[in-house]
């Protein structure tokens, strides 16, 4: 099924960008992230301009977070005063993103600093769960239970200044801190088109503490609102949203991550943890692997 | 004896008197819209005498098919620390979207360097405007690279021996328009040449344009970037927000 894509400029087979929507969208409702790590390489891998790539992506991700959304407000699991914190401070980054995108474009850099945050962002997460899925599944084997945690949170987070209480998370921290986070996210998805899940959860536990059970909602409730911003940002700046593009790989996400949602209930968190961890090696790998061996073009064009 | 050099000298007159060419393409339009996937242009015509007979004689012949010129910065990459990051890089004022080139025969064969350079016949010949003080080796380092990638990506192709020539008379050739041709109004041109010289030209001209809805959606993007990321949040939002409500149900 050959569909023209009008943004991008160049005809495509949908159906392969439908199954790449698919299998993000899988990947989404079963581990709870965006899946936009994996749908930007692809379809910069399977042809399509990286800018339009990227500003496509992010709406993709917006899609495949609604239902998250809503199945976790009727359960209770948004910390929405922590949320608007942190959509605040998102919504704030994708500018500074946006200005940062630009300014890389001019200096002809941009594809080297997507690729290298791609590698350090997706290797150093990507080894965390890792390991730490690992040792949770040796513990559950041996019998030997693994020692609590001894903080809730970073000692950073401690010492900023201006506390608030946060009810639902159990917190009672520095708005400065989840500011903090949504920002360098905000950021990060406006120079990789990722929603930044997979961040977000890791650092919402582990930084700033958070209760596990309002940790997904929030984060989704951030990512929505965040993805969002992003669209227009890169309407408004780069317009290259290709809308034919995303609605392909919505029509493949949303499906996916319902069925993926419906997979997760069936299998071991611990488990999903390290099957996510071990994708997102690979695709940290692969980008390495690409930074260092001699690219198939050594010259690109753009226009002035 | 001086009639007779000069019955020769008019005899050598009208054997060299030049053709005209009556050139066509197959589509004057080519129109970017759903199902696009490339298409083929044949550009074709007559070699005649000025009074509209078969000239009778072999001809050279030479298409062209170029688009719009555009202003480009061209990066080349380079391995620093172990990575391969862009470098140098240079810039083009006049490097055409798409160029395509077809011949009876090579280039090389037909004309000497200078007249291909002067009718920018062949990918080497390209007038491609570099900016800057870089020094000639760069420039055609630079140069040969963008041939290279364009070639590549299709957009710039060679095809000598694409032409056919049937009874000294009647010509074509196919010229292959990939789906990632960029819009712009281009043009067809056709040369005859004979002994080196190009003794007849003609040119058409050819409109690649987006057409309906990829048009309306391409100038929607372009000109009211605001409402047009409203409408991509919209249905972006409205697809996950059906899906949930079509799982529920099942």
């Amino acid at each position: 099924m050959d569909v023209y894509l009008p943004i991008a400029n160049l005809s495509v087979n949908g159906l392969v960008i439908v199954a790449l929507g698919a299998l993000t969208g899988i990947l989404s409702g079963m581990f709870g992230v965006g899946g936009g790590f994996l749908t930007t390489p692809l379809m910069i891998f399977y042809g399509i301009p990286p800018t339009v790539a990227a500003a496509s992506a992010a709406s993709q991700v917006t899609g495949a977070s609604v239902s998250g959304v809503f199945a976790h407000t009727r359960s209770g699991g948004v910390d929405y005063q922590m949320g608007s914190v942190m959509v605040a401070g998102g919504i704030f980054g994708t500018g500074i993103g946006a200005l940062l995108f630009n300014l890389l474009e001019r200096l002809g850099q941009i594809d080297t600093v997507i690729n290298i945050l791609y590698v350090l962002l997706l290797g150093s997460i990507g080894g965390l769960m890792a390991k730490e899925s690992i040792q949770t599944i040796l513990a559950e084997r041996s019998g030997v239970p693994l020692a609590a945690r001894k903080r809730r949170h970073h000692p950073m987070v401690a010492s900023l200044p201006m506390r608030w209480r946060f009810y639902r998370s159990g917190l009672y921290i520095s708005p400065l801190a989840p500011l903090l986070l949504g920002v360098a996210t905000g950021i990060l998805t406006m120079l990789m088109g990722i929603g930044g899940g997979f961040i977000l959860v890791p650092a919402m536990l582990y930084i700033l503490g958070m209760s596990a059970n309002v940790v997904v909602g929030t984060s989704l409730f951030q990512i929505l609102f965040v993805t969002m911003a992003t669209t227009m940002m890169h309407a408004l700046t780069t317009r290259a949203v290709d809308i034919v593009l995303a609605s392909l790989l919505l029509l493949g996400s949303v499906t996916g991550a319902q069925l993926g949602a419906q997979f997760a209930q069936k299998a071991s968190p611990v488990r999903l943890r390290l099957v996510l961890a071990v994708i997102v090696l690979l695709v940290a790998g692969r980008m390495a692997l690409g930074l260092g061996y001699r690219p198939g073009d050594i010259y690109t064009a753009a226009p002035l | 004896m001086r009639a007779l050099l000069a019955l020769v000298a008019l005899v050598m007159l009208s054997a060299a008197r030049d053709p005209i060419l009556v050139p066509e393409v197959s589509q004057h339009e080519v129109d970017l819209q759903q199902g696009f996937t490339g298409t083929e242009l044949l550009l074709f015509g007559a070699i005649l005498t000025p009074e509209g007979s078969r000239a009778a004689q072999d001809y050279d012949i030479v298409v062209v098919l170029k688009g719009p010129t555009q202003s480009i910065v061209l990066r080349e990459k380079e391995k620093v620390a172990g990575i391969w990051i862009n470098a140098a890089s240079t810039e083009f004022r006049s490097a055409p979207s798409y160029y395509a080139i077809a011949s009876t025969r090579p280039i090389s064969e037909i004309v000497d360097d200078k007249t291909a350079a002067i009718y920018e016949l062949g990918l080497q010949w390209l007038q491609l405007s570099p900016i800057g003080a870089i020094n000639p080796d760069e420039q055609a380092r630079f140069s040969a690279g963008l041939v290279e990638l364009n070639r590549k990506n299709g957009l710039y192709r060679q095809e000598e021996g694409g032409v056919q020539v049937s009874e000294q008379v009647l010509y074509q050739a196919r010229i292959d328009l990939p789906s990632s041709v960029p819009i712009g109004t281009y043009t067809a041109e056709t040369f005859a040449i004979s002994d080196g010289r190009v003794v007849a030209s003609a040119s058409s001209r050819v409109e690649v344009r987006k057409l309906g809805f990829e048009r309306a959606v391409a100038n929607f993007a372009e000109g009211y970037g605001f409402a047009y990321g409203l409408l991509a949040v919209f249905v972006s939002v409205g697809m996950g927000w059906l899906a949930g409500r079509l799982f529920a149900l099942i």
